[in-house]
């Protein structure tokens, strides 16, 4: 049975009490949210914090309000986020996305904050500590070679939060806060194409809150592709929204793919070509072989990469179809429960 | 010592006791409180078998830290049956429709059942489907757990629990 190992837990009440501690303790300390990911995390050895701080007590960070868009706190769970008829309805890519992550059990645990700043995921990683010193660790943790591409001097562990790409779509911005001030940047740019680094936060940062432009006339939609259709990460997620002017031609767009790279990929060829169009089943071909130009599935999660590679174009078409009006859901039924060995 | 002591309450009785930080509530439950009835499986969130009910809702207790349920109320397979001598509706149905083998997961998949008839007295295939997703059966292949649950949803309804 794997243990926790030893830590001290501190459960402070405030977020300025929360920024104080991790301002005290620096990378010393980490903080635990739903659990959900570092828990295990911890159990296998890849994390060995000295001190937690739970978030649980600061109820602000469950705040969700309504404004000119939406803001979004960071403890809020999956579970209560997927009640939010808001987010329901004008915000859809984040509703579908928190639905499919996990099970019912870890959706009422799991926070969005938590979902953002998911570990990298690895086949060579996500093991117990005896699996991973049988191999000599791997350059994410305790080793010094990455058994993916030995040749690679960086980890490329995969991004495999399902909200990250959806809220990147969407264009969110979060804020992040610490004892020495506050700033509130893109999502996108919270993020480093690296499976080790793959965060651009500082080790007193709290992320506090999510938020959300207004919607009007964006259409958003998510899909995700997973060995079982229980639960499990995705293998391939893309993110989609469309800003549609009166007459259908599209003025904006955002296509987004995760579970591709350590980060969430945004393709901006591929909004290009979309802007100034209407969506023409020639324009969905054409965008889908685009915006798959930015993935690199590697061969490190479920399901072998030219597989992988060859379903991108047609998992952004199905999106894009959907935007598009479609009703496409008898497609989307049938890939939810998706498995192929 | 890093100990800290605190109260919940577990199957309608209020419990003091000291916990390292490390302790996960399906250790309190199991080792300290003797409640043996949740199962411990992966630990680490991927099969359900420890399944508890937290301020009403089903968690993995192999991930929640004891600590954090300070002040919160815990439900386990053993705090079910109101009466303590009859078994409990959907206890009742899987035992009626073969719903158990070797009983590992029962006790999860229970308590998910049991939250989901309180939720949605009147779920469809599917639903059930989703409710007890998060936990897995290696023996009975699901279909009598479901058709359990059924089971256990028309009984509630007869009987106008
Ligand atoms: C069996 C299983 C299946 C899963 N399936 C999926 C899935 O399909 N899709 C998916 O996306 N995830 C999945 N997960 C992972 C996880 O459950 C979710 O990503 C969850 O949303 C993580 O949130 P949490 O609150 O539990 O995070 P925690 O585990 O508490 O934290 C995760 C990380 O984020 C940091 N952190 C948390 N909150 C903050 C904050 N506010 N500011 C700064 N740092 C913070 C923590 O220090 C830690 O490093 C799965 C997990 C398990 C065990
Ligand atoms: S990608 Fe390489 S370095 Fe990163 S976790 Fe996997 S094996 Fe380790
Ligand atoms: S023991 Fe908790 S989910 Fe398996
Ligand atoms: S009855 Fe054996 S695992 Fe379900």
């Amino acid at each position: 049975m794997m243990r926790l190992p030893p830590f001290r837990f501190h459960a402070p009440e405030t977020l300025e009490e929360a920024a104080a501690i991790l301002a005290d303790k620096g990378s010393d300390a980490m903080i635990l949210a739903g659990g959900t990911d570092l828990l295990p995390n911890m159990k296998r050895g890849q994390h060995t914090p000295k001190h937690l701080l739970t978030l649980r007590r600061i109820s602000s960070l469950r705040d969700v309000r309504n404004g000119s868009g939406l803001s979004i706190g960071a403890g809020l769970t999956l579970t209560q986020l997927l009640s939010n008829q808001t987010i329901r309805k004008d915000y859809t890519a984040l509703w579908q996305a928190a639905k499919v992550v996990a099970t019912p059990q870890l959706r009422n645990m799991a926070t969005l904050g938590g979902n953002i700043c998911l570990d990298t995921r690895c086949n060579f990683y996500d093991q117990s500590k005896e699996w991973r010193k049988a191999i000599n660790y791997c350059l994410k943790k305790d080793g010094d070679t990455c058994w993916v591409a030995t040749s690679s001097k960086t980890c490329l562990a995969v991004s495999s939060t399902d909200t990250a790409p959806a809220l990147v779509a969407l264009g969110a911005r979060i804020r992040l806060v610490s004892s020495a001030g506050e700033r509130v940047i893109r999502l996108e740019d919270f993020y480093n194409n690296d499976g080790l680094d793959y965060l651009n936060r500082r080790a007193d940062e709290i992320l506090s809150e999510v938020i959300l432009e207004p919607v009007s006339g964006w259409k958003s939609t998510y899909w995700k592709l997973r060995r079982r259709g229980s639960f499990d990460f995705p293998v391939l997620a893309v993110a989609v929204a469309v800003k549609f002017t009166d007459d259908g031609t599209v003025e904006d767009a955002r296509i987004v793919l995760g579970a591709v790279a350590s980060m969430p990929m945004l393709s901006t060829d591929a909004a290009e070509f979309l802007i100034g169009k209407k969506i023409d089943d020639e324009v969905i071909r054409e965008t889908g072989r685009i915006a798959a130009k930015i993935a690199r599935p590697v061969n490190n999660t479920d399901l072998d990469p030219p597989w992988r590679k060859k379903v991108i174009p047609e998992f952004i078409r199905y999106a894009l179809r959907e935007v598009r009006g479609d009703d496409i859901s008898s497609l989307r039924q049938r890939v939810a429960h998706q498995s192929r060995s | 010592m890093n100990t800290h002591v605190i109260e919940l309450i577990v199957n309608g009785d209020l419990r003091e006791v000291a916990v390292r930080p490390n302790l996960t509530l399906l250790q309190l439950l199991r080792d300290h409180l003797r409640l043996t009835g949740t199962k411990h499986g992966c630990g680490t969130g991927d099969c359900g078998a420890c399944t508890v009910l937290l301020d009403g809702r089903p968690v993995n207790s192999c991930l929640t830290l004891a600590v954090e349920a300070r002040n919160r109320t815990i439900t386990t397979i053993e705090g079910i049956s109101t009466s303590g001598t009859t078994l409990h509706p959907v206890q009742q149905a899987f035992v009626e429709k073969g719903a158990v083998q070797c009983g590992y997961c029962t006790p999860g998949m229970i308590m998910s059942s049991v939250h989901l008839l309180r939720t949605n007295p009147d779920p469809t295939e599917s639903e059930i489907r989703h409710a007890i997703g998060g936990n897995i059966c290696r023996c009975t292949g699901y279909t009598k757990i479901i058709e359990a649950i059924e089971t256990a949803a028309r009984a509630k309804k007869g009987s106008g629990q």
